[in-house]
Parts: structure tokens; sequence; C-alpha cells
């Protein structure tokens, strides 16, 4: 990002006071997946039968046209599974609507990587967790690490450079940034490292899953050696007071500059808050996407300046301004105060005094609730019928 | 894939080593302005890169670029008191080094 600053005011504070269109918006095209990610956070596995008709997804995008919203991070869910999702896509890059899109890589074989390659308006996030598949497989489902590495190998034969991989850092994967970075470099494409939050089923795991303090502070001293050759999508903020702040806005951006649009239309804060408490309203309702980031209660509560609670007497308040909202939430913790995460301690000592079970669950579940490849399989019991119908019409509805 | 928004190659050679206010220049084609509260947000579809104009005159004289025969005559033509102008010249200089403004090729300066 180039920062032209003449002005005495600083750009984040406009940004803290909301924008006309969002700049990073995210819109899950279906809930479902062919995966089941212990960490998903959007609890995806099954489609829901409320989603978004083809029609109302290109008057969506017909709307962030009118809106100037440039470009959207579109995800899922896989939202490669949709059928029309590259009907959806042309649609977009014809109306003025550059994509980025999440993908396990499932449907990204040799001609669909041909066709991305065709266009410099669509870029594309392979998601790994393991920089191997054993890490990776463990988190993701057996074979998804062999499935993402065949998309990676089919968009750099088809000359697709600089596209994304995308790694939510764990404790069982902080030990392989380096190897994610070879691994990116490799395939010619970019590495984006993001923040493990608490969110959808991520809730359930967060605990065993989160970095330690110690991975947190080398997280921090990596990012800072790589510098903006690496992506984060600004989720470390929370890292800053570690030292000098990390490249991009540092700031909470939901609501404000950040939003997600779900399977059905639901607009909420940011992609890490599916809760009912965070939502804004429905593009489906009159006025459509427009008036809810435009109008929205909750919208405008976020922009109004915050007090910053009891984080407000640390020193870091300034570089971590309070941490990220979905994170404490989703713990458990006041959106006031310290992050669960906070360098100086002080969420590890909040975290101990909430009450177990007592954190806000999630709304909505899509997860799968029969065996996903890589999860336990059990047998599927059938009962086979071995005496006769009593009537013919127990058989068939077309007999007499 | 069915494109209305015919791109350039990837690493489109860049003009900007000779950015020359003397000559015309245009927003770029793949390029777009959004106003803003602080002034107007610029998106590269191409690069996919994203700039902050955060000086409204700044604004002005990028609308204005494609109409005028060069970077000074928009200057001019938006009223850039001269204590104002390096720094404009600077700002229209990098705009063209991420190729945010292009050179109008084949106008007449």
């Amino acid at each position: 990002m180039t920062v032209l600053d003449s002005r005495p005011t600083k750009l984040v504070d406009h940004f803290a006071l909301g924008l006309n269109a969002p700049i990073c918006l995210t819109w899950e095209l279906t809930y479902a997946c062919n995966l089941a990610c212990v960490h998903c956070l959007s609890s995806s596995g099954r489609r829901d039968p409320r989603e978004l008709t083809t029609a109302e997804c290109t008057a969506v995008i017909d709307e962030f046209e009118r809106m100037q919203v440039f470009y959207v991070n579109i995800g899922g869910g896989e939202p490669t599974v949709r059928p029309d999702f590259w009907e959806l896509l042309d649609y977009a890059i014809d109306h003025h609507v550059g994509v980025k899109f999440s993908t396990n890589g499932v449907r990204l074989d040799a001609g669909a990587a041909r066709r991305l390659a065709a266009t410099d308006y669509v870029d594309v996030q392979i998601s790994v967790d393991g920089a191997s598949a054993d890490v990776n497989d463990a988190v993701r489902g057996d074979g998804s690490f062999g499935t993402a590495i065949r998309a990676m190998e089919n968009l750099a034969a088809a000359g697709f450079t600089g596209f994304k991989i995308s790694v939510v850092v764990t404790r069982q994967n902080a030990g392989q940034l380096d190897a994610f970075k070879v691994l990116a470099d490799r395939y010619g494409a970019q590495l984006r490292l993001t923040r493990l939050r608490p969110s959808g089923r991520g809730a359930d795991v967060w605990a065993d899953l989160h970095p330690t303090a110690q991975q947190q502070r080398e997280l921090y001293q990596w990012l800072v050696a790589n510098g903006e050759g690496v992506l984060t999508g600004d989720s470390f903020f929370h890292l800053s007071g570690l030292g000098d702040p990390l490249p991009g806005l540092n700031l909470c951006g939901a609501g404000r500059v950040v939003c997600l649009i779900d399977p059905v239309g639901d607009v909420y804060a940011c992609p890490f808050a599916i809760h009912d408490e965070f939502l804004a309203g429905n593009v489906r309702s009159p006025g459509g996407f427009q008036a809810v980031w435009r109008e929205s209660d909750l919208f405008a509560s976020l922009r109004r300046p915050d007090t910053g609670g009891t984080c407000s007497s640390c020193s870091m308040f300034d570089a971590c301004r309070g941490g990220c909202m979905a994170a404490k939430f989703f713990t458990g913790l006041p959106l006031d105060g310290p992050d669960p995460e906070c360098v100086q301690g002080y969420g590890e000592a909040a975290l101990a005094a909430v009450a177990a079970g007592s954190a806000p669950k999630p709304t909505g579940d899509h997860s799968h609730r029969g065996p996903v490849r890589g999860q336990p399989i059990g047998p599927v019991p059938v009962t086979l019928m071995t005496r006769r119908p009593d009537r013919a019409c127990d058989e068939s509805p077309l007999a007499g | 894939m069915r494109r209305v928004l015919i791109s350039q190659t990837r690493d489109t050679d860049r003009q900007s080593a000779r950015f020359d206010p003397d000559s015309p220049y245009r927003l770029h084609r793949q390029a777009e302005l959004r106003d803003e509260s602080f002034g107007a947000l610029a998106y590269h579809f191409g690069t996919r890169r994203l700039s902050f104009l955060k000086v409204p005159i700044l604004v002005d004289v990028i609308r204005a670029l494609g109409a005028c025969t060069s970077v000074h005559d928009a200057l001019d033509r938006c009223g850039v008191p001269d204590s104002q102008r390096p720094a404009l010249l600077r700002a229209l200089a990098g705009l063209a080094d991420s190729q945010m403004i292009e050179l109008r090729e084949g106008a007449s300066a």
C-alpha cells in the first residue's frame, strides 16, 4: 500500500470512522466443503439451503460495482464446489470487481489453472496448515496436503505466478515458517500467514492449537525479518507491542474497513465474528448491502471512537489497540479488555478468570454430521427388509 | 475466460522511470478512483495495488490529467499553488511508478 500523506490527521483515524465501501470484504459463497478442518472459522461442511442463488449473487456483484468495491476475497466453505463458481468469477471480472479466492485446491486441475492464469483480475489463495503432510493433515484431514500441492503444481505449470499460500499459524506449524517460505518460493508463490482465531470450530481447538507465548515472540521476529515479502492480512497487530509495528494498518477493521457476507447473505462485522452480536443485516433486505454497510446500527457503533477500556492505561495500547475483537469474544473475554494472546500476559490472566463453558458459541453450525475423508469413519447402519411388503404401494408410490 | 478488462502482462514495463511532467498522462486504464472522506482510494486491477490519496487537490489533478496537455497543465488548471507543486510532482511520479497513472501515448503535448 502506498500512503501519500501530507496532512496532520492520520489515515488510520479516517479508517476508524468507516469508509464509503469496505476495503477488505470477505464473501463466503457456500458453507459446503469437501474438508472438515478442525479449526474452520465458519464451521463449514454442509451447504445451507438458504444460500444466495446465482441471480442474487450477480445482484450483489452489481452492487459492488456501483459502490466501487474494487475487489473481494471469496471463500467458504470451499467456494469452487458451487456449480456456478466459475460463472460468478467471470461475472465479477466483467463488472470491475477483482477477486481473490481461497481454496483447498480440490477443483484446481490443469484446465482451471490455465484459465486462472489467463487473467490478472483473479488471485488465488491455497490453504495449507503445515509445511509437511503430517502436520497439515492432522488439522485439515488426510490427503488434503497432497490436494493443495497438486493445485500449486498446476498453477505454477500454467504460469500463474504470485498466487498465495495461506497458512494459519498454530502451535504445531509455528516451527515451520522457513519451510513454508521455501514451499512458496518453489512455486513462485507468496506466503501469507494469519492468526488462529477461536471462531467457528476453532473455538473447540484454540486452547490446544494457538501458539505459545514463546512461539508468538519468534513469529513476531520472523515477520519483522521478512517484512512485506510475507503477507499477514494485518492479522498479527496484537503482537505490535513486542517492538516496532508490523507492516499494515495495525487496527481492528471490523465494520470499518472489513466485513463478511456469509452464504445466506448475512453481513457480519468481520469473517471471524459469525455471531448474532456482530450481525449487521442481510443483503436480501431493502437497500441491499449498501444500506447495511452505510446505515446499520452495529457498524455505526463500531465506528464510534472506542475508549480502550481496561487496556487504555497500558503503555502498549497505541501499538495493539487492545487486539482482536473476535478473539476476545469467543474466549469469553470482555471486548474492552486485553486480547487473549496479549503480549503483556494480561490475556492469560483474564482467561484464567473465565468460567468454563461461559464463552459465547458461534451462531450456526454447518459442520458435517457424518464421516468425512480423514475423519473417523464409522459403519453406516443399513437395514434390509427381508419380508414381502404388505402393500404394493409400500414399494412404489405409483402402484395402484 | 471471457474478459472485458484486457490485461497486460504481469511484468508490464515501467514507464515511471521516465516520469515526465511535460507529457500528457491519464489515470491508468486499469485503475479507478473512489472518493472517500480523506480524499480518494486508487485501485489498480492489474497490479492489485491500493493507494490512499490523502490530498484532495492531488485527486483533482489525477482526475484532470486525461483532459490536459501535460502534468504541468493539470496542475495549472487545478490551481495548485507553487509551494505545493514539488510535493505533488513527487506524489505523481510515485503514482506513475506504481502504474496508477500512465503516459498518454500518441497524444500531442
